[in-house]
């Protein structure tokens, strides 16, 4: 070392103080993101440790009286609705690619529509809609002359399989858009081959066309069962008792954490497996992708008959999952009273502030970690930040459990230390704060924000980097010279990925907001649970205004995908 | 001063990529390091550039240690001083012609006026305020170069830099580009798996092959006298015939040729280039055509001959287009035919 000092020149001689301890990863830049996926896995290890050294175990308990029932809703929900979206996302995914029909341009993008539409907010207006007093059974009575519930037979909306209807009717789309991304990867080559040996348009579908697009339709029902998982307005305004209902009601009606954390438990395990499943399903379509070569599709046009189904089987989802909704909305708002008067503003200024810190946050730090990882950090960083990501995948009533712990065990240590130390008492700093909200939210959305990061630093060749760091550029010069500007669009449609999912967030909100704190969505929860939805349609019209956002932009990459389509 | 590389080793995890390389470049030279895809050349250019940890061994730039393998030591590529290019030119899409060639200059630099004039005599200041994707293949070549030599470094890595281009605008490039590089007085390093183009450019050529410097000279020296197969079979296909040494000489079904200080009954394999036959039609020849086609510039042929194991192949310089089947007279070129130990 001593002879190498020698040749190297004094200024250099200070960076290379810096450099010699490592090769050519950024150490600074590591250990950041080290500490950052520490702190996102904080709720995740609240939650295992508090439910496996609990306080006041009522594991017992809970094992044999309500869990069956809350697992075995669970699974069911979940299958339901992954079944029913199949069906629906992969049919009209197939129809708007590979046919032809009236109306097929428009199809195409509103099929996103329902996105927009919080599964609680469809809930709620379901409800009003086909309830017995609701203007679907008045109708129906008054047209058959029925007078009573005992004349005739009604579904009642409030049931498992009502709660698998509407969150069907606003997750579909998931699907929708991964299989028809696949279908469009497809070369259409395979598929005539397939028909020129003799199968039918059909048979092509089973036989090829759907067997090509499994990876990215698996991945596509993963994401819906996670959001199914999630769910917490829904089933809780139909009573239907799923595990996020359960850890609701353990905590708050039971005042206990420690079974809250052990139900949180059992649903980390389903979402392990719901991992599981995705991943596999994004490494296969890896496969696909590299295999096929892309070739523009000639559609299939379908006349008479067929044309007036395809269009039906298309229009359908988009009247229920987001033209009824919408419809329902616009009307309580313009014949409410006090439109957008009492406490609307603040509501709405809450849930700004609060969906626009977190899609700050969430996109500075997601554009770090990503960035670390592209500047060479080794399996450990790697690992690391994937294992940040894992935010997305808990549940908003898991992720709630595993914070409140940590954070008032924080408080009262910092608590005692100040009073031991200088006698003054802090009390509890963070829990229930806004704090403590912010850090929910960009945990849980931080994925969002790294997925988007990730696929735009993806387009950037790696010899931009190995460019601009031989033209002089340390890494940080570099992120803001060279990265930031190509990433413009990426970040800001992270931002906005982040902030919408913010703003129709329901289920941490409820349980870790401050005392007094509403945002737009628990406004509208809180006046659904005492049968006044009208009142807060304003705020749902509101919400499901800003979920228009993403649909734009998706629908943006959908008609910017169309000119060579055209071909 | 230059660019060395001392006993320079790298690994992909468990692969050697680069085995124990030394190579030196001096200031104002242009070396070029010609191997096959995967030899690890490129590998070589990112360690020189610090993009790859060094495994073991030493890189000097400019008389300055940047890298060493033990103990473990290593410049971050912005202090190295090494300006390099790219096969694709990795040209930044959100800035100008002009912004690109001055993106690795300080501020208050007095290369900016050098920077001015090289635009102009690169015929580049016309286009200094477009935008790269606006750029015509040359273009872009010429503004990569530029960014890439503004900074003044110490040494410039070339990593494939004509193969963007087509072929009909590849000399001229070539040409333009080596009489730039002259004249800069840096010390260049350019990789390369087109052996007429690295003979055409480099003063001091390295021949790697499997992450190792299998031989090193100039051009010429390396093409007249290859020191084993793999370095002959780098200029073309060969012709080749197996045989054994007889008091100092390799008979072959073509003549007698020297066979150097191979010992006596050893196995040989003999190499000739489809230039270093001579053919003539002749009655009592060795061989008969198969086939002849005219390529324009010269002619080619595929004679059988009696004891050869396999079709000759002969490029005649001229036009030669006998009918199949004529007897022709074979003559090798002893410049042209080589031979080493049979493996």
């Amino acid at each position: 070392m001593a002879e190498v000092r020698e040749r190297v020149s004094p200024g250099a001689l200070a960076r290379s103080a810096a450099d010699s301890v490592r090769k050519v990863g950024p150490d600074c830049w590591s250990g950041a993101a080290l500490c950052i996926s520490a702190l996102v896995t904080v709720p995740l290890a609240g939650v295992v440790w508090l439910a496996l050294f609990p306080t006041d175990g009522i594991w017992s308990h809970l094992a044999s009286t309500v869990l069956p029932q809350y697992l075995r809703t669970t699974l069911l929900l979940m299958a339901a609705v992954s079944g029913a979206t199949l069906v629906v996302g992969v049919a009209t995914a197939w129809l708007t690619t590979l046919c032809d029909f009236p109306g097929r341009r428009i199809c195409e993008w509103a099929l996103l529509l329902p996105l927009a539409v919080p599964a609680y907010v469809a809930a709620y207006i379901y409800t009003d809609l086909l309830e017995f007093a609701g203007p679907v059974q008045v109708a129906l009575r008054e047209l058959f002359g029925w007078t009573s519930r005992r004349d005739y037979w009604f579904p009642d909306i409030r049931s498992l399989p009502g709660a698998a209807a509407m969150l069907t009717l606003v997750l579909y789309p998931y699907v929708y858009l991964l299989a028809r991304a696949a279908f469009l990867e497809q070369s259409i080559c395979v598929l005539e081959v397939s028909r020129t040996l003799g199968r039918s348009p059909w048979g092509s579908f089973f036989g090829v066309g759907l067997p090509l697009a499994r990876p990215a339709i698996v991945v596509g029902v993963s994401l819906v069962m996670m959001e199914t998982l999630n769910d917490f307005g829904t089933v809780q305004h139909f009573a239907v008792s799923t595990l996020t209902a359960g850890v609701y009601d353990v905590w708050l009606n039971m005042s206990s954490t420690a079974g809250a954390a052990q139900l949180s438990l059992v649903m980390l395990g389903l979402v392990l497996g719901l991992i599981a499943m995705e991943r596999l399903g994004r490494r296969s379509r890896r496969f696909h992708h590299t295999t096929y070569r892309w070739r523009p599709v000639p559609r299939r046009s379908l006349r008479g008959g067929d044309g007036i189904f395809a269009c039906a089987a298309c229009v359908l989802p988009i009247i229920l999952g987001f033209a009824v909704p919408a419809g329902v909305l616009i009307d309580y708002t313009l014949r409410s009273s006090h439109r957008f008067g009492g406490r609307f503003w603040t509501y709405l200024w809450n849930s700004l502030t609060l969906s626009s810190l977190a899609a700050l946050l969430a996109v500075a730090t997601g554009l770090l970690l990503c960035y670390t990882v592209r500047l060479g950090g080794g399996p450990i960083v790697t690992t690391a930040v994937r294992l940040a990501s894992i935010g997305y995948a808990l549940p908003g009533a898991v992720l709630a459990v595993g914070i409140v712990v940590p954070f008032a065990l924080f408080d009262n240590a910092l608590d005692r230390l100040l009073r031991d130390s200088i006698g003054i008492s802090t009390g509890l700093l963070l829990s229930g704060s806004l704090t403590t909200l912010v850090f929910a939210y960009t945990i849980r959305f931080l994925a969002l924000a790294q997925g988007a990061c990730d696929a735009g630093l993806s387009k950037i060749t790696p010899r931009m980097d190995g460019a601009a760091r031989s033209l002089g550029l340390a890494p940080g010069a570099m992120l803001v010279r060279i990265h930031l500007p190509m990433l413009r669009t990426s970040l800001l449609t992270a931002a906005i990925l982040v902030f919408v999912d913010g703003m129709k967030e329901l289920p941490m909100t409820v349980l870790l907001r401050p005392f007094n704190f509403e945002t737009l969505a628990t406004h509208v929860y809180q006046y659904a649970s005492h049968d006044q939805f009208e009142q807060s349609a304003p705020g749902a019209l509101a919400i499901v205004a800003f979920g228009m956002l993403p649909v734009y932009l998706l629908s943006r990459t959908i008609a910017a995908g169309r000119p060579d389509q055209r071909g | 001063m230059g660019l060395r590389l001392d006993n320079v080793w790298h690994r992909y995890g468990r692969l050697t990529v680069v085995r124990d390389v030394h190579l030196a470049v001096p200031p104002g030279e242009v070396a070029c390091l010609l191997g096959p895809s995967g030899c690890g050349k490129t590998t070589l250019l990112r360690l020189a550039a610090g993009l790859e940890p060094l495994a073991r061994g030493r890189i000097v730039i400019g008389g300055q240690t940047v890298a060493e393998g033990t103990p473990s030591f290593s410049l971050p590529p912005e202090a190295r001083r090494v300006g390099l290019m790219f096969q694709d030119y990795a040209l930044f899409p959100h800035l100008t012609v002009g912004e690109n060639v001055t993106f690795g200059l300080p501020r208050r630099a007095e290369r900016r006026a050098w920077v001015m004039g090289a635009l102009q005599r690169m015929g580049l200041a016309a286009v200094a305020g477009s935008y790269p994707h606006m750029l015509s293949g040359g273009q872009a070549q010429r503004c990569a170069l530029l960014r890439a030599l503004a900074p003044d470094p110490q040494a410039l890595l070339l990593d494939e830099p004509f193969s963007g281009l087509d072929v009909t605008r590849r000399a001229q490039v070539r040409e333009q580009t080596l009489a730039f590089l002259r004249e800069s007085g840096i010390a260049t390093l350019i990789v390369t798996h087109d052996p007429e183009e690295a003979m055409f450019m480099a003063d001091r050529l390295w021949i790697m092959n499997e992450g190792a410097i299998v031989q090193a000279g100039v051009p010429a020296e390396i093409y007249l006298r290859p020191t084993n197969a793999f370095v002959a079979g780098l200029f073309g296909p060969l012709n080749r015939l197996d045989a054994e040494v007889r008091e100092g000489r390799v008979e072959t079904p073509l003549g007698p040729l020297d066979a150097g200080n191979l010992p006596d009954s050893s196995r040989v394999r003999v190499l000739i280039r489809p230039e270093g036959l001579r053919v003539s039609p002749a009655t009592q020849g060795q061989g008969r055509v198969v086939t002849a086609r005219l390529l324009g510039r010269c002619s080619h042929l595929r004679i059988a001959v009696a004891g050869a194991p396999e079709l000759l192949q002969a490029l005649v310089p001229r036009v030669l287009l006998p009918e199949e089947g004529t007897p022709v007279a074979i003559e090798i070129d002893a410049d042209q035919a080589f031979v080493f130990a049979a493996e």
